[in-house]
């Protein structure tokens, strides 16, 4: 399998994006705020971007090369592109649209996207969720070696989203190929990417697994970016309305979200609280385990205790006299959760 | 109540407008009955008239859009130095007095002009020939479908022509493909504009191609040649030319609507981005 690398610098307008990278086969997210040089990193890797000075390769293939003068145009990139708002042909109809770059094999596609009954559609007649598996289907029809997809959540309502949300990860997994995938939501980062990179004004401030970066954040802006658990477990429905999930170490949390099958969790992490014991409190949900590791940011701590992080205030750390390896119970409140289906 | 009389003022000068600006074009069907105006559509001098009005503009119009298509789609695309200076020069026969393209013309490619040397070696005198009524309705009318041609390779999303390149179309594909069905519209508009304003074109043409029947004598200078010997003809020519006109303000206003809905969506509510 082939292992992107890269090493570029491109101007931008107030800073310029300089980033040495490698991702092998798997997805890889890029996180951060708008303006961090995420898009134009994806421009750059398929080619819409001249970088200034690096190097661009997949495989043995080297694409850009500024000391040898190498710069395959696009087209001559084996490159499937995901762009923000999906940017299909509006002329042309789904069929078309997946056939423009595929020599054949379009109905083969159209039939695995679930989307074969829309071939004769246009783009303009599709819900977002649709559009989107029009544009997947259309950027791997070229059998590319590396996937780029930029903001590919964004165009989707909050209810397209969970749905989707899962459908694209096990694609993702399935498809096992070197992905960028870029968002500025760490909650789609962390359920769609094994892997997280944060990227802050051209720099990458941050890369690791979602929950290492939600334990021990490298700065305040990733901790306010990555501010919320994402516990995996599976949900069936339980008494009083409520949706129980049994987490991977067996023991189960209660929410109010409805939800079944596999699902995360996801809390964020100044809604849990730390005590020695569990308190007899409004709080449904306790979870004792020893405490993993003790991260300082400022005037906060976060504490990672079992599959949970915990942010609470310097002077409560300290009050309790937390230390590493102690026994301590996470509470948080079953409303204060939100299921988020993985499968 | 002085907002009833401003009220009453809109009205005045709008009744006004259309007044002045249909009674003309009235006369012209009023003065002469329809079946004569037909006859004197067949005379050997407005067949003739029509006819050279005909090729020379279809042959400039091929031209216009020829060249006008590509340097349209580069000044929408790319982003250089002097970009804005070169649309400004492009647009100027939109504002330069026709006897002034005329004489420009003339001093360019007349014998005695700025290439008279160098076309007279190769054999070439340009002035008063076919030719020259073709490079004077070019001159006049390849900034209406230009501008034109511009604005519609603008409204394209530049990520479309981004995704096509991802997929494998080199530029000149993604031209043919993406570009020109998406812009077809804007073009249609524009490239019915400029072909009206070649076909009208008088000023220019008369002082670098004259006005000799069946050879440099288009529809608009038989008008002005009829006026006194024949001014039915004049009247015919005229008529036949504001039918023209209407049809190509209908075209103008209906390709961009007609192709839209054909290249996007056969439902027109279905465009809003639905979830």
């Amino acid at each position: 399998m082939d292992t992107l690398r890269l090493d570029l610098s491109v101007p931008l307008r107030a800073f310029s994006l300089d980033l040495t990278l490698e991702a092998g086969a798997g997805t890889l997210a890029l996180a951060g705020p708008s303006g961090a040089g995420k898009t134009t990193l994806l421009r750059a890797l398929a080619g819409l971007v001249r970088p200034a000075r690096g190097r661009i390769a997949v495989g043995e293939d080297v694409w850009f090369d500024a000391a040898r003068g190498i710069d395959l145009p696009p087209e001559r990139r084996s490159v499937g592109f995901v762009f923000q708002d999906y940017a299909l042909f509006p002329h042309l109809t789904v069929e078309e649209n997946v056939a423009y770059a595929a020599r054949a094999g379009a109905a083969a596609l159209l039939e695995r996207f679930g989307i074969a009954d829309l071939a004769r559609a246009r783009p303009g007649e599709l819900s977002g969720g649709e559009r989107q598996r029009v544009a997947l289907a259309r950027a791997l029809a070229r059998e590319p070696r590396l996937l780029l997809l930029d903001e590919p959540m964004a165009a989707l309502d909050a209810h397209t989203r969970a749905h989707v949300r899962g459908e694209l990860r096990a694609l993702l997994r399935d498809l096992g190929l070197p992905t960028l995938l870029v968002t500025h939501d760490f909650e789609d980062a962390a359920a769609l990417a094994p892997r997280v990179a944060v990227l802050v004004r051209g720099r990458l401030v941050q890369e690791g697994r979602p929950e290492e970066l939600v334990a021990a954040p490298a700065d305040a802006f990733v901790a306010a970016l990555t501010g919320g658990n994402l516990v995996p477990g599976v949900a069936c429905p339980s008494a009083g309305g409520l949706t129980e999930v049994t987490l991977e170490s067996g023991s189960g949390v209660y929410s109010t979200d409805a939800g079944t099958g596999r699902v995360g969790v996801a809390i964020a992490c100044w809604d849990v609280t730390v005590a020695r014991e569990a308190p007899p409190d409004s709080a449904l949900n306790h979870l004792r385990a020893p405490i993993a590791s003790l991260a300082p940011l400022g005037n906060r701590v976060r504490v990672r205790v079992g599959p949970l992080t915990a942010e609470v205030t310097a002077a409560s750390a300290e009050r309790l006299a937390l230390t590493e390896g102690e026994s301590v119970v996470a509470s948080f409140k079953a409303t204060a959760t939100r299921l988020v289906p993985l499968s | 109540m002085p907002s009833r009389a401003f009220g009453i003022a809109l009205w005045i000068a709008l009744a006004s407008a259309v007044l002045f600006l249909t009674l003309p074009v009235l006369a012209l069907f009023l003065r002469v009955p329809p079946d004569e105006l037909v006859a004197q559509l067949a005379s050997e001098r407005a067949r003739e008239a029509i006819r050279v009005s005909l090729t020379t503009s279809l042959v400039a119009h091929a031209l216009i859009l020829g060249f006008g298509t590509p340097a349209a789609y580069l000044l929408a695309t790319k982003r250089f130095r002097g970009r804005a200076f070169v649309v400004s020069l492009l647009e100027l026969p939109l504002v330069l007095p026709p006897a002034v393209a005329g004489i420009g013309l003339l001093a360019a490619f007349g014998r005695s002009g700025l290439l008279g040397e160098e076309l007279g070696a190769l054999g070439l005198s340009i002035p008063f020939t076919q030719l020259a009524v073709v490079l004077a309705v070019c001159f006049v009318a390849s900034p209406f479908y230009v501008r034109a041609a511009i604005a519609a390779f603008e409204a394209i999303d530049p990520r479309l022509l981004d995704a096509s390149r991802t997929l494998g179309a080199d530029r000149g594909r993604t031209f043919r493909r993406v570009a020109l069905p998406l812009a077809a519209g804007g073009l249609g508009a524009g490239s019915t504009l400029a072909f009206a304003r070649g076909l009208g074109e008088f000023g220019a043409t008369i002082m670098f191609a004259g006005s000799l029947p069946g050879r440099t004598q288009t529809a608009p200078l038989a008008i002005y040649d009829s006026l006194d010997q024949d001014f039915d003809v004049a009247l015919a020519l005229g008529a036949l030319f504001v039918v023209f006109s209407i049809l190509i303000l209908l075209a103008a206003k209906l390709i961009p609507l007609w192709t839209r809905s054909a290249s996007i969506s056969p439902f027109p509510f279905a465009r809003s981005r639905s979830t």
